[in-house]
């Protein structure tokens, strides 16, 4: 399962995104809100799922090299953190829908729990 | 006029905040204040200046300075002292707060009572918008916010496990422009520096954060020609032979 099936399989937006980190594949899931949470417990690799649309989620994502972000409850990052988001590969997405939904969407995709 | 070590509690909430005392009304606020021997206080509700007038009301003719402020929640759930040097600064800032809170309502039975109040703590009315919500702007966007309208950002109790910048975010992001940091009670500062290197540059003091009058005071001492918000800004930046320190007495009697 790459992040590139992920978004066509959610029909997710893609705010940023570089070919190569579309084809990563995706080993898991971290979902939370608090960024000191996700620091500790996502792992590389995995899908991180968050309502959090703000600039320091991408810090966070470099940081644990999480394969992507879903940002979800149709948050949308600004101009700036798309832009810083790009310029450090990291795989930006969006959904309309809850985290709980998305979560439940990646589970039917076979995305390891 | 020579500079003196003045202690001011730049931290502190009214009736206005849910979570706070119903004794916290602005005659009483004031009284405590000059009984601690306080230079200054600033009023941080949260989300809201709206207590800030009848606390100044309160306070005319007394010598005691009250900073106009209020104590942001960001998207992240950090809270943010906002402090202005005038009340009209704070309730622009106030309003760009509100219109990021969304729509989600105050339950009194279950968050407590946010009541507005005229300068004798009698009920003027109610705020109904959550004000323990979180707005939409970001750190780095209230911080922005802040200054754009000439105002001070002081990451609030940043030790503290919820709503503080190390305990939600975890960590202090690059570029981050802040005046300075307040520490909770309990807070070794020398660690907390350890850990995050960039807070050794943030002039750093701890303040009451008082939800009820006992807890009013904190330790914190400015050198200072008069209270006024620039030189407050000077001494948590170490510009200008400002400086602060946190003591180790309480504004307590503890």
């Amino acid at each position: 399962m790459t992040v590139r099936e992920v978004a066509e399989g959610l029909g997710l937006r893609v705010f940023a995104a570089e070919a190569a980190s579309l084809d990563r594949p995706v080993l898991g899931g971290y979902c939370g809100d608090l960024l000191s949470c996700a620091m500790a417990g996502a792992r590389s690799g995995q899908v991180w799922v968050t309502l959090q649309a703000h600039r320091n989620v991408v810090a966070v994502a470099t940081l644990t090299d999480v394969a992507c972000v879903i940002i979800t409850e149709g948050a949308q990052p600004d101009p700036e953190t798309v832009q810083t988001a790009e310029r450090e590969n990291v795989a930006l997405l969006g959904s309309d829908r809850g985290s709980f939904a998305v979560v439940a969407g990646l589970i039917r995709l076979g995305v390891p729990a | 006029m020579e500079a003196r070590w003045a202690r001011l509690d730049l931290h502190l909430h009214t009736v206005l905040s849910a979570c706070a005392e119903a004794e916290m009304t602005p005659p009483r606020i004031v009284e405590r204040a000059l009984e601690l021997g306080l230079a200054g206080i600033a009023i941080t509700d949260h989300n809201s200046a709206e207590n800030v007038a009848a606390v100044q009301e309160a306070a005319a003719g007394t010598g005691l300075v009250v900073v106009a402020g209020l104590e942001i929640q960001t998207a992240e759930e950090v809270d943010l002292l906002a402090l202005f040097d005038e009340l009209s600064q704070a309730l622009t800032v106030q309003d760009r707060v509100y219109a990021g809170l969304g729509r989600a309502r105050n339950r009194p039975e279950f968050f407590g009572e946010q009541i507005v109040v005229d300068r004798h703590g009698y009920p003027i009315r109610e705020n109904t918008l959550l004000l323990q919500g979180r707005t939409d702007l970001s750190i780095e966007e209230a911080a922005r916010l802040v200054h754009d309208h000439g105002g001070l950002a002081v990451a609030a109790h940043i030790d503290r496990p919820s709503r503080s910048l190390l305990g939600t975010l975890g960590f202090l992001p690059v570029g981050l422009d802040l005046d300075g940091i307040e520490v909770s009670r309990h807070a070794n500062l020398e660690q907390l520096q350890g850990a995050h290197p960039g807070l050794a540059k943030l002039g750093a003091a701890s303040f009451g954060d008082a939800h009820r009058l006992s807890e009013m005071g904190g330790r914190t001492e400015f050198l200072l020609r008069g209270v006024r918000l620039q030189d407050i800004g000077r001494c948590f930046r170490g510009e200008c032979s400002g400086a602060l320190r946190i003591t180790d007495r309480t504004g307590q009697g503890a």
